[in-house]
C-alpha cells in the first residue's frame, strides 16, 4: 500500500507542476501586453513599469516560470493589477464563502440522493426506480444557474421572503447566512443530487447482486439488517469516494452560481478578474481552485486505499 | 487498481471484459446499426430524445425561415410583454419576440456544441491513438498532459481560456474543444490498449501490414462504439458549457442569440419578465436531456462497461 | 418411520426471458431423512442448484416457482417472507460454491459466523463470538481464538470453505445444503472438506443435501443419489445400487465417462449438449443424445419415474438393470 501511496502522490505532484505551467502560460497567451491590457484606461507609465517589473515580465520566459514557481511555493502569487493587493490575501478572503456554499450544496445533494438512490436500488425495476432515474437524468441536463433563476423567480421578491443575492458570513450571523446561502446551495445541490443518485443507486445495486448477500439472506438475517449491515457498509466506500469527488467538482463548479447570486467567493472573484483583465488574480484563482481539486481527488484515492481492509492488511 | 477519482474519467481497460462482444472484437459494427434501432424502439424516451434532436437541428438550419419574426426585429410598443397570442413566448426589453429568438438561437448553441465537440473528437482520438498504439514515451507524455487538463474543473478552464483569448463565439469554441479533448483521448487510448494485444492484430503486425492500415481496419472500429456514446453525451454537455459561458457574457456576444446569451440578457429582468429566462432555459434543458437519453441508450448497445464510472462525477 | 427433514413435491421453476419461457426445473420430487445424505448429481444446466434455491426461496425476482417444499413439515413455499427467512435460517444451513464471494469481504469471519446465532436466537455479541470460536474449532481451524477476528481473504480456499461450513452450523440446523461446495477446491482439500462434513453429520445427526456434478465425490459420502437431467430427476436410488446397477442410459453414460486408473482406453464423452430450457423436447429429454434409444415411445412420450429395483427408480422406457457399466464395474 505504501508503494501505491508514493506513486499516487508522485503523480499528483507532476500534474500539479503541469498545472502551474498552464497557469503561468495563460498570462502570456494574452494577445498584446497583459499589463497594458490589465491597466486599461487607468494606464499610467509609472504604474505600468512597476507592475511589469513586479510581475517579472521583463525577464526571459524560463526564468520567469521558475521565479513564479518559487514565489508560489512561498505563498506569493503577485499583486492585483486593480487594487495592488497581494493576490494570496484576496484569495483567502474569498475562500470561506466558496467553501460554505460548496459544502452546503453537497450536504443538500447527499440528503436527497442517499434515500432516493438506495430506494431506487432496493425497489429496482419498479416505478420508483424508473422515476428516480428520470429525475436524475433531468437534473443532470439542467444548468445549475437556470435552477437558480427558477428559484429566484419562485422564492424571492414578491413570491417569497428569501433574498435573491448577497452574503453574510457564517461566523457573524448564522441565521442570515442560512437565509442567503439557501438558494444558491439548492441550485448547486439539486444538480449534485442528480449525479449522486445515479451513482448511489448503481453502487447499492451492485452490492445487492453479490453472493455474500445471498449468503446473508440464506442465514436468515432480516432483510433490513442485511441492507444496513452488509450492503450499505460495503457500498459505503465507493459512495464516499464519489461524494469526495463531487466536493472537489463543486469547489470549482460554483462559479456561475456565485455570479448569479452575487456570492463573493472564489468563483465570483474569477469572473471579476476576467472582466477587469486582472491577470494575476485570475492566475491565482485558477491555480488555487485547480490545486484544491487535485488535492481532494488525491485524498479520496488515499482514503479508499486505507479503508478497504483487503488492501491495507496486505 | 483503478483509483477512485480516475474511475470517473478513465474507462477501465480490463482485459477480462474487454474482449467481449462485437465492438471489442474489432469487427465493424455493421450489425450494431440494427441493434441501435432495436434499442431505440424499446425505449420511447430515447426515441423522443432523437426526435427532439432532429427538431433542434432543423431549427438550427432553418430557424430564420421558420421563426415568425427576425431575431432583431424590434417592436417598441411591445416591450416586456408576457406570453400572448401575438407573441407566444412574450417579448424582451427591446420588444423582440422571444419565440423567434429562441428558435433562431438554436443555430448558435448547436453550432458551438458541434464544432467544439467535433474538434475535441478529432484531437482526442488522434492523441489517444498515438498514446495507445505507440506506447511508452508517447503514451506517458500525452496522458500526463491529459491528466493536467483533467485537473481543472470544466468551467474554470473554459473561463480561463476565454479570458485569455477575449470573449466571443470562437473563443468559446476553442475553450470547449480544449476542455473536452482529454476524455476522448482517454476513451480512445483504452480501446486501443484493449485491442492492441489481440492475436489477430499482432499477426497483422508481424506480417508487415502498415500501421495506418492496422489502425484503420482493426483498431478504429473497436473505438467507434464508446466514442459515439461519448460524442452524444458531450454534445449535450457542451451546450451546457456554452450556455454558462454566454450567461457570463463570455461566449456568444449580443446581439447574436444563443440560449445562454438570452439568459444573459434576461439577467436584469428576472423579476419583471420571467419568460425571457424560462423559455431559453427550457430549450437548453430539453436539448441536453435529449442528448443524454440518446447517449444512454447508445451506451447500452455500444459500450456497457463504462456505465458505472461515468455516472459519478459531473464529468461529461 | 419419522417424517423426512426435507420433502420437495412437484417443484417447477421457469424464467421469462427475452427469447421466451425457459423451463429450468420441470417437476422434481425429493426427500431427505434425518441423518441421511442425499446427493443431487447433474451437468451444469440440469437444474440441480436452481431446485434447491427455488425450494428454499432464494431465487432472484422474476423467477416463477410452483410446487411445495416442506422443511420439518412446514411448507416453505407458502410462508410469508419474513417468517420464511427466520425459519430457513434456523433450520437450514447453506454452503455455497465460491467461499470468497459468498463471504462478506469487509466483515470478520467471527462476526459472520455468529451473526445468525446472535440475531435469530437473541444472543449477545459475546455469546455469538464464543459460539464462533467453538465452531471454528469444530471445523478444524487452528488458533480459533485468533482467527475469529480475521477477514475472509486472509484464509486459504479450503479454510474458507470450512468457515462457510461453520457458519452453516451456527444455529444447529437440521438440514445442510451444500451447492457445489467443493468444486472450486483442489482434490486433496476437497477430500478433507468432505470428510469434515461426514464427520460433523455423524456427530450432529444433520441431514445433508450435496449438490455436485462430480460422481466420484458421491461415491464416498452419500447415502442416496438423485440424478438430474433437463430439470427432472431421471434416476434415484441408494448409492451402492446406483453404481452397481445404473438403470438410466444417462447415468450409465456418466459412469462410463469417468477416467479410471490403469485404463488407457479413450475417454467416453457423452456426445451432444444439454437440452435448451427454452425448447424442451416433448419426450425424454435425453433422447437426442441417448446411445441406446431402445423404445419407440422415447421421442414423444415423457417416461414416468418408475421402479426398477429396491428403492430404485428411473425415468426411462429402457431400463435394463442387468447391464452393468460398459467395460466393467466401478472398482
Amino acid at each position: 500500500m505504501l508503494r501505491f501511496i508514493r506513486r499516487r502522490v508522485a503523480q499528483s505532484v507532476i500534474v500539479l507542476l503541469g498545472v502551474t505551467l498552464v497557469v503561468f502560460t495563460l498570462i502570456h497567451l494574452v494577445p498584446g501586453d497583459p499589463v497594458r491590457v490589465g491597466l486599461g484606461i487607468r494606464f499610467n507609465e509609472a504604474t505600468y513599469l512597476a507592475l511589469r517589473h513586479r510581475a517579472g515580465l521583463d525577464k526571459p520566459l524560463v526564468v520567469q516560470y521558475f521565479s513564479y514557481l518559487g514565489h508560489a511555493v512561498t505563498g506569493d502569487l503577485g499583486v492585483s493589477f486593480q487594487t495592488g493587493q497581494p493576490v494570496t490575501q484576496i484569495l483567502f478572503q474569498r475562500l470561506p464563502a466558496t467553501l460554505s456554499l460548496a459544502v452546503t450544496g453537497l450536504i443538500i445533494g447527499v440528503l436527497i440522493a442517499f434515500p432516493l438512490g438506495v430506494l431506487a436500488a432496493v425497489r429496482h425495476d419498479t416505478w420508483i426506480d424508473s422515476g428516480a432515474r428520470v429525475i436524475s437524468q433531468l437534473g443532470v441536463s439542467v444548468p445549475d444557474f437556470f435552477i437558480g433563476i427558477l428559484l429566484i423567480l419562485g422564492l424571492t421578491g414578491t413570491a417569497g421572503s428569501l433574498p435573491p443575492s448577497g452574503y453574510v458570513s457564517l461566523t457573524s450571523d448564522p441565521v442570515e447566512w442560512g437565509r442567503h446561502v439557501l438558494l444558491p446551495a439548492l441550485a448547486v445541490g439539486l444538480v449534485s443530487a442528480s449525479i449522486l443518485t445515479r451513482f448511489i443507486r448503481t453502487a447499492v445495486l451492485e452490492e445487492l447482486g453479490r453472493d455474500y448477500v445471498r449468503t446473508a439472506d440464506a442465514k436468515g438475517i432480516p432483510a433490513a439488517t442485511v441492507l444496513r449491515r452488509h450492503v450499505m457498509r460495503n457500498a459505503f466506500v465507493p459512495v464516499l469516494t464519489v461524494v469526495g469527488v463531487q466536493l472537489a467538482t463543486l469547489l470549482g463548479g460554483v462559479i456561475v452560481v456565485e455570479v448569479l447570486f452575487a456570492w463573493p467567493g472564489l468563483g465570483l472573484l474569477t469572473y471579476q478578474a476576467v472582466e477587469e483583465r486582472d491577470y494575476p488574480v485570475l492566475q491565482g484563482t485558477v491555480l488555487l481552485i485547480a490545486a484544491i481539486f487535485l488535492v481532494v481527488n488525491l485524498l479520496v484515492d488515499l482514503l479508499y486505499a486505507v479503508i478497504d481492509p483487503r488492501i491495507s492488511l496486505r | 487498481m483503478t483509483t477512485p477519482s480516475a474511475q470517473f474519467t478513465e474507462p477501465v481497460a480490463d482485459p477480462a471484459t474487454a474482449a467481449t462482444g462485437d465492438a471489442a472484437a474489432g469487427r465493424p459494427s455493421a450489425g450494431s446499426a440494427r441493434d441501435v434501432a432495436r434499442v431505440l424502439v424499446r425505449r420511447p424516451l430515447a426515441l423522443g430524445g432523437l426526435l427532439v434532436i432532429c427538431l433542434m437541428v432543423v431549427l438550427a438550419l432553418f430557424g430564420t425561415q421558420i421563426a415568425p419574426n427576425g431575431e432583431n426585429d424590434v417592436d417598441v410598443s411591445q416591450m416586456l410583454t408576457g406570453p400572448s397570442a401575438k407573441h407566444w413566448f412574450g417579448t424582451d426589453e427591446l420588444g423582440r419576440d422571444v419565440l423567434s429568438r429562441v428558435i433562431i438561437a438554436a443555430h448558435a448553441s448547436l453550432e458551438v456544441s458541434v464544432v467544439s465537440v467535433g474538434a475535441a473528437l478529432v484531437a482526442g482520438v488522434l492523441l489517444g491513438l498515438l498514446a495507445g498504439y505507440y506506447g511508452r514515451f508517447a503514451d506517458s507524455f500525452i496522458m500526463r498532459c491529459m491528466d493536467v487538463l483533467f485537473a481543472f474543473p470544466v468551467m474554470l478552464l473554459a473561463i480561463a481560456i476565454v479570458a485569455v483569448l477575449g470573449a466571443g463565439i470562437s473563443s468559446a469554441m476553442i475553450a470547449i474543444a480544449v476542455v473536452y479533448t482529454p476524455i476522448f483521448a482517454r476513451i480512445t487510448r483504452a480501446s486501443v490498449l484493449s485491442v492492441r494485444e489481440e492475436v489477430y492484430v499482432r499477426a497483422a503486425v508481424s506480417i508487415g501490414v502498415p500501421d495506418r492500415e492496422i489502425i484503420g481496419r482493426h483498431i478504429l472500429p473497436n473505438v467507434a462504439g464508446p466514442i459515439i456514446v461519448q460524442t452524444s453525451l458531450s454534445l449535450g454537455f457542451a451546450i451546457l458549457t456554452e450556455a454558462a459561458l454566454s450567461f457570463l457574457g463570455l461566449g456568444v456576444q449580443p446581439p447574436q442569440p444563443s440560449w445562454g446569451a438570452m439568459l444573459y440578457d434576461a439577467r436584469g429582468f428576472v423579476e419583471q419578465a420571467w419568460w425571457m429566462a424560462v423559455f431559453p432555459g427550457l430549450a437548453i434543458v430539453l436539448t441536453v436531456l435529449s442528448f443524454n437519453l440518446v447517449g444512454d441508450a447508445l451506451r447500452d448497445v455500444l459500450d456497457p462497461r463504462r456505465r458505472t464510472q461515468l455516472e459519478a462525477a459531473g464529468r461529461p | 418411520m419419522s417424517e423426512p427433514v426435507f420433502a420437495v413435491r412437484d417443484l417447477r421453476v421457469s424464467v421469462r426471458t427475452r427469447r421466451g419461457l425457459a423451463s429450468i426445473v420441470n417437476g422434481v420430487d425429493l426427500t431427505v431423512d434425518r441423518g441421511r445424505t442425499l446427493a443431487v448429481v447433474g451437468e451444469s444446466g440440469s437444474g440441480k442448484s436452481m431446485t434447491m434455491l427455488a425450494a428454499t426461496g432464494l431465487t432472484p425476482s422474476g423467477v416463477r416457482v410452483s410446487g411445495s417444499a416442506r422443511l420439518l413439515g412446514t411448507d416453505l413455499r407458502t410462508m410469508r417472507a419474513r417468517k420464511l427467512r427466520s425459519f430457513r435460517g434456523r433450520h437450514a444451513g447453506f454452503v455455497f460454491q465460491d467461499p470468497l464471494s459468498s463471504l462478506n469481504p469487509l466483515m470478520t469471519v467471527g462476526r459472520q459466523i455468529g451473526e445468525a446465532y446472535q440475531l435469530l436466537q437473541g444472543r449477545s455479541r459475546a455469546d455469538a463470538r464464543r459460539r464462533a470460536v467453538e465452531l471454528l474449532g469444530q471445523v478444524g481451524i487452528p488458533d480459533a481464538e485468533q482467527r475469529v477476528d480475521s477477514y475472509p481473504h486472509q484464509f486459504s480456499g479450503g479454510m474458507r470453505q470450512r468457515v462457510m461450513i461453520a457458519m452453516a452450523l451456527a444455529c444447529e440446523p437440521e438440514l445442510i445444503i451444500a451447492d457445489e461446495a467443493t468444486t472450486a477446491l483442489d482434490v486433496t482439500i476437497e477430500a478433507q472438506v468432505i470428510d469434515l462434513v461426514t464427520e460433523l453429520q455423524a456427530k450432529l445427526g444433520t441431514a445433508v443435501i450435496w449438490i455436485t456434478h462430480d460422481l466420484s465425490v458421491v461415491a464416498g459420502m452419500a447415502d442416496d443419489v438423485a440424478v438430474m437431467y433437463g430439470g427432472r430427476i431421471v434416476e434415484q436410488s441408494p448409492v451402492d445400487e446406483l453404481f452397481e446397477h445404473p438403470a438410466h442410459p444417462y447415468t450409465k453414460a456418466l459412469l462410463g465417462a469417468r477416467p479410471r486408473i490403469g485404463d488407457r482406453s479413450p475417454l467416453a464423452a457423452i456426445p451432444g449438449s444439454p437440452p435448451n430450457p427454452l425448447r424442451l423436447p416433448p419426450g425424454c429429454a435425453f433422447y437426442p443424445r441417448c446411445p441406446v434409444r431402445g423404445d419407440a415411445r422415447c421421442a414423444t412420450e415423457l417416461p414416468p419415474l418408475a421402479p426398477v429395483g429396491h428403492e430404485h427408480r428411473a425415468r426411462t422406457f429402457y431400463a435394463d438393470v442387468a447391464d452393468a457399466v460398459p467395460g466393467g464395474s466401478m472398482s
